[in-house]
């Protein structure tokens, strides 16, 4: 037995099934004792109560949703608010980043100072917090009667009530595809090898193609605009309350400013340290050649940055999508505040768990696959920065 | 012949200002909306924050109604709770101090000459038995309080000690079963360091705080606080032990090949080779990491816990100073930044330090 144990292979072998043994027994004990222990509180386990009605109501949906649905349709609400949370934010903080990461590379030292000064005061102030205090704003606005108003706009303590177009699901769908055109058109045409034109010289196009998108967007909201209504819905009062308009309540704007500022200051980092990995020689090349600023920027900044920042972009963007989770703080039903809805209504512990692990791991793997599948594809090929 | 190089003559004050901010038009402009952004800001600021501000509470919360400016009054009649939370009024002081004894523990772990295991060991482990001793009391003739009675500022800091505590340990175990030769373990690790990583920090907060107690025997269950430092613990020691693994991956192969012919153990090679190499790489990510969990201690306010956060809810929420949020929050925001920002700067001071060695 003892020259058994002295054998490297044996005790490797013996190593390994005790450590993979005593954890799957520890998940394994403590499975069965939550079973047990939920049982007695006459709770079934199973995945059979996804079927049933939940007996409450969400405050935001992007689906119709009534109380007498069941928890599955739920757990579908949940999963496309935080995505379309996440979304937003995401788009919202990119652009603040963008912006301040841009003003932090510049060469004006006075634009540099602000970019830096905006950074250093909202990274390091906690996330949860920042929500804390827009939602504290914003629901300390005025009441509708006494709304502020702006470009059409109306600032409440019930929410921020902005104008709508007027026009039916299929036509909002179609726009909305349009519009989505109308941005990634010009960078199509620019990229492609079908046009004859040298790459840099086909501006003319990218600027027809998106005014065409844009047209054609337009075009679709007045045709498949709701009959007998004007084409542009303004919120209005109407005794006590507003009409008119789509509310976004204070829970999603406090969560989106909140996200777009905090989120910011960390993709104004990863900008600066994209450009900032540009080599001074590319640039010193490219000014040579004869090219104008703008044009070593989008032609050779631009590029080469986008590069270096991806990878790290992408874990930001997965860490943004999970702060949505920051929602149950103010009651913004994400699919977090549903997972612990569904636990204190339902008591299916486990399988509520579960669910939310699955959700997350597969929002994580999705985007993780997304940006490796982008990062592969601008990847410098072969040795072209050599030589 | 003799050629005489002058230098050009240095520029002039407006010379050189007319090149660092009007260059060319753009630059121009630019800095002239920079301008005006900063004095708009900056004067609406102080004007909020100095000029108009009502800083006393003689006048009460009317006072401040009245007054355009910050009402200052509201964190003059509050800070008690705030930093103190729900801790007995006459037993404040003991809450202070041990406030006091986190913050010259972690001023003392930044300084070089307490960058050996034992130090640094023995330093955390006193900080946080006498931090543990003030608050609790029972022993030495302090008063007992419970763990339900702490709040504010002192909690906060408890968890974040507590957490690092756990954590840091537990991250180096975790690096170095992922790193394991046998598949199988390594394996193993990397899927719960991954299924980990990909979870938010409140839905693990809240399995640990709601959940976990159906999952264990009653005997284990524990106080609700101690389940959470320890999900928040796992939940660091998860992104730690993946820096920490990076940090492993750039000490060269040769210095442990080398300990192997020297006849070094495992242990050895690991703690006398291995990490002090691998520390010393992935320090700035570490304390990184240290920042980025003291931020999140904030998040256990979800779970029901009346730290900074909670117990600032609570300073403006009830009653008379409901107007005050934004001083509050205010208060609150620049107690986070003192911490956060002295940290990160230590962070990005070692960073430098450090590149000066390795050129």
């Amino acid at each position: 037995m003892s020259s058994l144990l002295r054998n490297q292979k044996v005790r490797n072998t013996l190593l390994q099934v005790l450590f993979v043994g005593s954890i799957a027994a520890l998940v394994l004990a403590g499975v069965a004792i939550a079973r047990r222990n939920l049982a007695e509180q006459g709770i079934t386990s199973g995945f059979d109560f996804l079927h049933k009605s939940t007996g409450w109501d969400v405050s935001f949906s992007l689906l119709p949703a009534t109380a007498n649905d069941p928890y599955w349709w739920f757990f579908l609400i949940g999963i496309i608010n935080t995505l379309f949370l996440g979304s937003v934010g995401l788009m919202l903080a990119t652009t603040v980043g963008t912006i301040v990461g841009l003003a932090r590379t510049s060469s004006n030292e006075l634009a540099r100072l602000l970019g830096r000064t905006y950074v250093d005061i909202f990274r390091n102030i906690p996330l949860i917090l920042q929500v804390f205090f827009w939602y504290a704003l914003i629901t300390h606005l005025p009441p509708p009667r006494s709304a502020h108003e702006a470009w059409g706009m109306l600032l409440t303590s019930r929410g921020l009530y902005v104008p709508f177009p007027n026009v039916g699901g299929a036509a909002m769908a179609l726009a909305l595809a349009a519009l989505i055109a109308a941005i990634a058109l010009p960078v199509w045409l620019g990229r492609t090898s079908r046009l004859s034109q040298p790459v840099g010289e086909r501006l003319t196009f990218q600027l027809a193609g998106t005014a065409a998108a844009l047209a054609c967007a337009a075009l679709i909201l007045i045709v498949g605009r709701l009959p007998d209504a004007p084409l542009i819905d303004f919120p209005a009062l109407q005794g006590l309350n507003l009409r008119g308009g789509l509310r976004i309540p204070p829970e999603f704007s406090a969560l989106a400013v909140a996200i777009a500022i905090y989120g910011g200051s960390y993709i104004a980092e990863i900008v600066r340290g994209g450009f900032k990995s540009v080599g001074k020689g590319q640039v010193e090349a490219a000014l040579s050649l004869g090219l104008s600023p703008w044009r070593v920027f989008t032609l050779v900044k631009l590029p080469l940055a986008l590069r270096a920042m991806l990878p790290i972009l992408a874990n930001q963007y997965v860490w943004l999508i999970k702060a949505t989770t920051m929602g149950i703080a103010v009651g913004f039903t994400d699919f977090f505040m549903i997972v612990a809805l569904t636990i204190n209504h339902s008591g299916q512990t486990l399988e509520a768990i579960g669910i939310l692990m699955a959700g997350f791991l597969t929002i994580n793997l999705s985007l993780a696959a997304v940006f490796n599948r982008i990062n592969k594809a601008i990847a410098l090929k072969g040795n072209q920065l050599r030589g | 012949m003799e050629m005489v190089v002058v230098a050009p003559p240095a520029p002039g004050r407006i010379e050189d200002l007319r090149r660092r901010f009007f260059a060319t038009p753009l630059q121009a402009l630019l800095s002239l909306v920079s301008l005006a952004v900063m004095v708009f800001l900056a004067w609406k600021l102080l004007n909020w924050a100095i000029f108009s501000a009502v800083f006393t509470t003689s006048g009460g919360p009317e006072a401040c109604q009245a007054a355009a400016g910050a009402c200052w009054s509201v964190i003059a009649a509050r800070w008690r709770i705030i930093l103190f939370g729900l801790y007995p009024f006459e037993e404040q002081w003991r809450s202070a101090l041990a406030c006091v004894t986190v913050v010259v523990m972690t001023v003392l772990s930044c300084i070089p000459a307490f960058w050996t295991g034992r130090r640094i060991a023995l330093v955390w482990g006193a900080g946080t038995a006498l931090y543990y001793v003030l608050m609790k009391g029972g022993v030495l003739g302090l008063a007992y309080v419970g763990e339900e009675a702490w709040g504010g500022l002192a909690l906060t800091l408890f968890i974040f000690v507590t957490t690092c505590l756990i954590g840091f340990p537990l991250a180096i175990c975790l690096a170095l079963l992922r790193r394991s030769e046998l598949p199988w373990i390594s394996r193993t690790t990397g899927i719960i360091i991954d299924s980990v990583r990909s979870l938010p920090l409140i839905s693990i907060l809240f399995t640990f705080a709601i959940v976990l107690p159906f999952a264990l025997p009653q005997w284990l269950a524990g106080d609700k606080l101690y389940r959470v430092i320890l999900g928040s613990a796992l939940f660091f020691s998860a992104y730690q032990a993946e820096i920490a693994r990076g940090g492993m991956q750039g000490v060269p192969g040769g210095q442990e090949e080398a300990a192997m012919a020297l006849g070094m153990s495992y242990w050895q090679r690991i703690g006398r080779i291995l990490l002090p190499q691998a520390m010393r790489n992935a320090l700035p990510a570490t304390i990184n990491q240290f920042v980025i969990s003291f931020k999140e201690t904030s998040l256990v306010v979800i779970v029901g816990f009346f730290e900074i956060l909670a117990s600032g809810n609570a300073a403006y929420g009830t009653g008379e100073w409901r107007f005050a949020y934004v001083e509050v929050y205010a208060f609150i925001a620049f107690i986070y930044f003192v911490f956060v920002f002295s940290l990160s700067r230590y962070g990005a001071f070692l960073e430098r330090r450090m590149s000066v060695g390795e050129r």
